[in-house]
């Protein structure tokens, strides 16, 4: 039973099969192993929050799950967000514009906590938005504008 | 910050499991939602030589009304589950309104209760809520089962009733009594954090609106979670004015738990957070008692 073991998970809508340790983390499996580096890897505890990916559709720190426990589930990333390359996610638009970001490495952690949170709450108040984050540290931005680019990102996910 | 080498099984069925464990039990770890157990192996502060993985054991993520009113929950079940499950709402709305304070949505997503009920950290918010509920553990081995009473499952500090063989497999929750009514308050420096101070409540009235019962169980209070039996004493067959609750919390907090200092907070500090949370809990508990006419509503 010990050695390696084959994995088989969905990223981004592609089946990917790699031989892994079972000591391998899924953010290493994606960074390393896929070459996805668009997920960051943080504290490696599930404090930070820099890691989180979707596994199922539900936002989940991929630097406490082993990548063996995701074979045959689906996993989500932030290289998985934008439809094409000319375009972002209207998340993604709108941290652009309303600077929600300054050096980034929080960014696709807090993405991926953000787009299932609009889906449930599409009209969500500070409060709650600030409720939704409070497992991603930002040592940049102070929070204000990543909470005013979720409401601008609210708005055209609206009226879209 | 990576995790030591490790044997891996992911059993399909509980038999395999417990069979796993009756053989390998001393060197083995199960692994749940791994929300406290992967953070140990990343540290290398747990290297244990087999991870059972029972994520893929069916049946293990069932919540069940019972027929004497009370719920059973498996022991998978995802602790943001308890948030959301509307049978969670009716039958134990303590354990509903305590769910969203542990740690945070993605920590939820993959927690689960038998987990951090097993897990035994003193601070954490289901063990308090389990005991203030007079919660009984469903315990399995290869060749048995049986249940334990959440009073007698927290020994000490991380350490609980259960032997290196045996899994947890589901927690039953008795029926709330008319009358009773809940709360949870906990203060932690950012939503998420480990609390300073926390406690779960019940209170259930008689029928002249008197105080029938009152528990009182403490977080981060000492090694378990720390029930006040003592206080709740002092407020059976009271009226709960607001001086019979100061009174209450005044003596839970000076006389019945043992918090420690630490960098965060003073063990002074600590026993006045206690005292406050366990009156505004108490005052909470007794006005849904008093509006509501029994479990859940």
């Amino acid at each position: 039973m010990s050695g390696r073991h084959t994995v088989s998970v969905s990223v981004n809508g592609e089946t990917r099969v790699r031989e892994v340790e079972p000591r391998l983390l899924l953010s290493d499996f994606l960074r390393h192993e896929l070459g996805l580096t668009g997920t960051h890897v943080g504290c490696e505890h599930g404090v930070c929050g820099a890691c989180t990916v979707l596994l199922d559709g539900e936002p989940v720190r991929s630097c406490l799950l082993l990548a063996v426990q995701a074979d045959g589930r689906e996993i989500g990333t932030v290289e998985g967000l934008a439809p094409d390359p000319e375009k972002l996610h209207p998340l993604q638009e709108a941290f652009r514009e309303a600077h929600g970001l300054q050096c980034g490495f929080c960014t696709a952690g807090i993405l991926m906590t953000l787009v299932p949170f609009l889906e449930e709450s599409p009209d969500p108040s500070e409060d709650e938005i600030r409720h939704a984050i409070s497992g991603n540290l930002c040592r940049c931005t102070g929070y204000q504008h990543i909470v005013d680019a979720v409401r601008l990102a609210a708005r055209a996910l609206r009226e879209a | 910050m990576k995790p030591p080498p490790f044997e891996y099984v992911a059993p399909r069925t509980l038999e395999e499991a417990l069979d796993v464990l009756a053989e390998r039990g001393f060197d083995a770890k199960i692994l749940a939602g791994g929300q406290s157990l992967v953070p140990l192996l990343n540290f290398r502060l747990a290297s244990p030589a087999v991870l059972v993985d029972v994520n893929r054991i069916p049946g293990l993520d069932g919540v069940r009304e019972t027929e004497d009113g009370g719920l059973a929950i498996g022991a998978l079940v995802r602790q943001r589950r308890l948030e959301r499950d509307p049978a969670v709402a009716r039958r134990s709305p303590l354990a509903a309104e305590t769910a969203p304070f542990i740690a945070h949505p993605q920590i939820r997503n993959r927690g689960t209760v038998g987990g951090s009920l097993a897990h035994a950290d003193p601070a954490a918010e289901l063990p308090a809520v389990a005991l203030a509920a007079g919660a009984t553990m469903l315990v399995r081995k290869r060749d048995g089962e049986r249940r334990v009473g959440a009073k007698d499952f927290y020994l000490s500090l991380m350490t609980t009733d259960l032997a290196p063989e045996e899994m947890l497999v589901e927690v039953e929750l008795p029926p709330m009594p008319p009358r009773t009514g809940w709360a949870f308050r906990e203060f932690a420096r950012r939503h998420g954090d480990y609390a300073l101070a926390g406690v779960a409540v019940l209170v259930s009235l008689d029928e002249g609106g008197a105080c029938r019962e009152a528990r009182l169980v403490f977080l981060s209070a000492g090694d378990v979670p720390m029930e006040a039996s003592e206080a709740g004493a002092l407020l059976a067959g009271q009226e709960i004015t607001e001086s019979s609750i100061a009174a209450a919390a005044a003596h839970a907090a000076e006389k019945e738990i043992e918090p420690t200092g630490d960098i965060h907070a003073s063990e002074d500090y600590k026993r006045h957070l206690a005292a406050v949370l366990a009156r505004r809990a108490l005052r909470a508990a007794a006005e849904r008692a008093r509006a509501g006419d029994g479990a859940g509503a």
